[in-house]
């Protein structure tokens, strides 16, 4: 079934209308969809089994609950970016774009449900082929280039450490297929599962963009056309995140605490600077993919906390944890499909990515505003949203943690916990700063003051994932049991009976005593309180008029958009107080002729130290290229001289082969 | 059932009547302690009722969000004092969430509140958002810290839970773990009221507001929705300080005899409480706005401390 909606995905490409592409793409992805439920709700496996010519190379698929839940995330947000980009392409380069967007989305199906490692990477490879072709698709900018060759540099480093963690698991299983490989993983020594892990949690991680491997991530997502932004932010760097699970608890089970201790740092690490990178940008595409950083950050939290769970024994409370991580990883792919589609929808408006130019466009694009709004209020994980939920999963998974170890390391659980409030709090006051700088107050710029609303078809698109967030949002408690089929074939145990209280209108962690919430409660609770203003109003205020009026200028002129808060300025207090990590410098010079205090023209600059870039990138780029210039010496570009070493080579590999 | 809407309705009722009297109290005090005669403990509901019966005046540059704001602030502020034990053990609405629950709704309210800041087009306005939502990034993890002390100990988020465990040994409050807890609550509650050294509730210079800066442009009905918020948020956080660390006095039922008892214990905690916050107002001066993550910083290694100490002793 799988095969089919994936070759429905594959094969329009030959059509070059933009219609045409988009359209198929999104009823491939309602067909891949509905394989993907219908999975989940029999919980029973499908495989698909195909030879091919090459050698080693077999077309196997497994549509299992893990890779059916991925898929089901791959169809939701496709089928609302497919439509949406009716609306976003612009007619020019629509085909060659809509080629490599189906490409794209075959190879994520592909990735998700390959059970061969050699077809796996494979279908890796044609991702982040196609992504590296969608990233450098407005090739005619610089930066583009430039984000595209380091994505493309990155993931090939990423492949590589894929490649090598496949071959030690192949050889201790003596196949490609996924089905030995847990097998193996038991026979493996300990050095050796080690070395597999590190060499998995490398690659997967360089995709899923964790600190520090996430440089590529904020480079080449901004310059990324919306849509294609919407897919590699939702879906793409989601495939580390399967990667990882598929690894740690298929592969290499039964896992060692330390991995999940790991996971857990790594988790919280790149959460916290995700947001904090976040919180400096001003270019509304960038800030959302730092936000991706922190997102995958929290899922992270999930997954180390569930690997940690699982090594002491409380398989319990690691399906409570999978679940949080889980969640959370189909929330923000939808959430955060749904902002950059918005983000989208501006620049598509008002021609730029710049927040300092915007402003004001609650009224020129209110849908927009409105799906925006909702997404950002999701992301910054308040109730009643679909974030809130998966992060009250996350902090209920890690106050559980404490109690499943006596050591001293059961201080680690609350201390992310409250380094995930942070992050949270963080992550709200970047959001005021994206929604309140882009769509409120007064427009910056003549473009933002003459943008217009989005078309019929992207509205269309966002308000599927808005609908989404609130769905999942309310109604968590509903879709709880779809994870009872992968929890139940990773770990042995199911939670969703654990986690459903009240008729099944109250989230429970765990027991009723460890703590409950109910979203929709919530919601109830705040419509119902509107009685009291309503009633007050009644009897007290219902002569009262309302006026519209200048704001309070201080006595000057009227006030314009250049006495309006910028982005730069609503994160200055936190820029001052985490100076240690940005290192910010600051430039400013002033015009006069009269006195320094009548200024006639100001410039001020102001940026910040990238310090993974400049302390961990940077030495090591130089060392390369160092090391580039030494083997220049043997690259003379003589004919005779590359055939020399084609000869010795072959003597070398002779007798190495020779060798009993 | 029946129960239940009976105490959410008297839970609410005495938490609109008493939110206004806790702020005038302080105001009162706190007059008291610098030798002025201060208006009167009732003032602020002589306030509300003035201003709700306003016509107001809505900036040109505001966009719905304005009108809003002022409501998501009311309602979430009143959700919340629905979902913590007041006077008896039991949180009326304690199911639909605990103690994580009540700091995100917190959260959304300010979430809404500071983007109606942003929305008046006004520097102040943008300046006492960005302020704002920084001070409480840096109050979130002290907070978080104390709260999973508390948690911890009960072995439960649920607030009527940890009532309830407290309420078996009511000398636990001395226990190092939970002094320092308390302690950094403290702090908190102060950063998260807008309260000296952090913010100065009384005001009137823009460029040192915080909380003020965001509501400068409000008046009329909205301002009335919003300073009632505030003041039942006070309540709410005070309400947990003295209820989950001092537990005494809360009715096990809700049955009138028992209630009226422990309603006057509980506005008797909270007139020490008021009085605490009173003290440290009035000797301390306001600090600079980067002075305030040093003091987050001291109260989130309390939470720190609370928790290890919790796990030593």
């Amino acid at each position: 079934m799988v095969g089919g909606a994936a070759g429905l995905i594959a094969w329009r490409r030959a059509e070059w209308a933009r219609g045409l592409s988009f359209g198929l793409a999104a009823l491939g992805a309602v067909l891949g969809g509905a394989a993907s439920v219908l999975t989940l709700l029999a919980g029973a496996n499908i495989s698909w089994d195909l030879a091919s010519g090459v050698p080693f190379l077999r077309y196997s698929f497994t549509l299992d609950p893990l890779a059916a839940f991925f898929n089901l995330a791959l169809a939701l947000v496709a089928l609302a970016i497919s439509v949406y980009s009716q609306g976003y392409v612009k007619r020019e380069g629509a085909g060659v774009l809509g080629c490599l967007y189906n490409l794209l989305l075959l190879a994520l199906a592909v990735v998700f449900t390959a059970s061969n490692a050699f077809f796996f990477l494979v279908a890796w490879e044609v991702m982040a082929l196609t992504a590296y072709g969608l990233v450098s698709f407005e090739h005619h900018h610089e930066s583009t280039r430039d984000a595209g060759i380091l994505f493309f540099i990155l993931s090939h480093a990423g492949t590589a450490c894929l490649m090598a963690g496949f071959l030690l698991l192949v050889q201790a299983a003596g196949g490609y297929d996924f089905a030995a490989f847990g097998e193996a993983g038991r026979t493996l020594s300990p050095a050796l599962r080690d070395a597999v892990f590190l060499l998995f949690l490398a690659g997967f991680g360089v995709k899923a963009g964790v600190i520090p491997l996430h440089v590529w991530l904020p480079a080449a997502h901004p310059v990324a056309p919306s849509n294609v932004s919407a897919l590699m932010s939702g879906i793409m760097i989601k495939t580390g995140i399967y990667g990882l699970i598929r690894v740690t608890f298929e592969f290499l089970t039964p896992p060692e605490p330390w991995w999940g201790g790991l996971i857990l740092v790594v988790g919280i690490v790149s959460a916290l600077l995700g947001v904090l990178y976040a919180l400096m940008e001003h270019d509304l595409k960038r800030l959302l993919a730092y936000h991706s950083i922190e997102n995958i950050g929290i899922i992270l939290l999930g997954l180390g906390s569930a690997l940690l769970f699982q090594a002491s024994g409380h398989d319990r409370l690691a399906a409570l944890a999978l679940v949080a991580g889980l969640y959370h990883t189909l929330n923000h792919a939808i959430f955060k499909a749904l902002l950059f589609l918005g983000a989208g929808a501006v620049l598509h408006s008002t021609g730029t990515r710049n927040m300092e130019e915007m402003g004001g466009l609650i009224r020129r694009m209110p849908a927009t505003a409105f799906y925006f709004l909702i997404g950002s209020i999701a992301i910054s994980g308040l109730p009643p949203l679909n974030g809130f939920v998966s992060e009250w999963l996350t902090y209920q998974a890690l106050l559980a943690g404490y109690g499943t170890t006596q050591s001293l390391s059961r201080l680690m659980f609350p201390i992310a916990g409250s380094l995930l409030a942070l992050t949270a709090a963080l992550a709200a006051a970047c959001f005021v700063k994206a929604f309140g700088i882009s769509f409120l107050a007064l427009p910056r710029s003549e473009q933002a003051a003459q943008a217009h609303e989005a078309s019929i078809s992207m509205r269309a698109g966002m308000f599927v994932l808005a609908a989404a967030c609130v769905l999942l949002g309310l109604g968590a408690t509903w879709f709880l049991p779809a994870f009872d089929p992968i929890t139940g074939s990773l770990l042995g145990s199911t939670v969703s009976s654990d986690l459903r209280a009240g008729a099944g209108f109250v989230l429970v962690a765990g027991s009723a005593r460890a703590g409950t919430v109910s979203p929709l409660g919530i919601s109830g609770l705040l419509v119902a309180l509107l009685a009291v203003p309503a009633l007050l109003w009644l009897l007290w205020a219902r002569r009262t008029k309302r006026s519209r009026g200048p704001v309070w200028d201080c006595g000057l002129q009227r006030v314009t958009a250049a006495n309006e808060y910028t982005a730069t300025a609503f994160s200055k207090p936190i820029r001052m107080i985490f100076a240690a990590l940005y290192r910010p410098t600051r430039e400013i010079e002033a015009e006069f002729e009269v006195s320094p205090y009548f200024p006639k023209a100001i410039r001020f600059e102001s940026e910040i130290e990238r310090a993974f870039e400049k302390r961990l990138y940077d030495p090591f780029e130089e060392w390369i290229l160092a090391l580039a210039g030494r083997f220049r010496a043997i690259q003379a570009g003589s004919i005779h001289a590359y055939l020399a070493y084609i000869f010795v080579t072959l003597i070398l590999l002779l007798i190495f082969g020779a060798r009993p | 059932m029946k129960q239940l809407a009976v105490a959410s309705l008297l839970q609410l009722a005495v938490l609109l009547a008493v939110a206004p009297l806790a702020s005038g109290i302080i105001r009162t005090l706190k007059a008291r302690m610098q030798t002025r005669r201060g208006p009167g403990i009732l003032q602020p509901y002589r306030d509300l009722f003035k201003l709700w019966r306003k016509n107001m005046v809505v900036p040109d540059s505001a966009s719905w969000i304005f009108s809003v704001a002022p409501h998501v602030v009311f309602l979430t502020a009143a959700a919340v004092g629905l979902m913590i034990p007041m006077i008896a053990w039991e949180a009326p609405l304690g199911l639909f969430g605990g103690v994580l629950a009540i700091i995100y709704l917190l959260g959304l309210g300010r979430f809404f509140l500071a983007l109606a800041g942003l929305d008046t087009g006004t520097a102040f306005g943008g300046m006492g958002s960005s302020r704002e939502m920084t001070i409480s990034a840096l109050a979130e993890p002290a907070m978080m810290l104390a709260v999973f002390t508390v948690a911890i100990a009960a072995g439960s988020t649920s607030l009527t839970e940890v009532a309830r465990s407290a309420a078996g040994q009511s000398w636990r409050f001395l226990a190092p773990s939970q002094i320092l807890a308390f302690s950094a609550l403290f702090i908190v509650l102060i950063a998260e009221t807008g309260r000296i050294p952090v913010d100065n509730p009384a005001t009137h210079l823009e460029l040192t507001m915080i909380h003020e800066a965001m509501i400068l442009e409000y008046s009329g009905r909205y301002l009335a929705l919003i300073e009632w918020g505030a003041s039942i948020k006070q309540l709410v956080l005070m309400t947990l300080l003295v209820n989950v660390f001092f537990p005494f006095g809360l009715s096990a039922s809700w049955r009138a005899p028992a209630l009226v008892i422990a309603l006057g214990v509980y506005l008797v905690k909270l007139l020490a409480l008021c009085a605490l916050i009173v003290l440290v107002e009035t000797t301390n001066a306001k600090l600079r706005l980067f002075r305030v993550p040093e003091l987050l910083a001291v109260a989130f290694i309390l939470g720190a401390l609370a928790l290890i100490s919790s796990f030593l002793f």
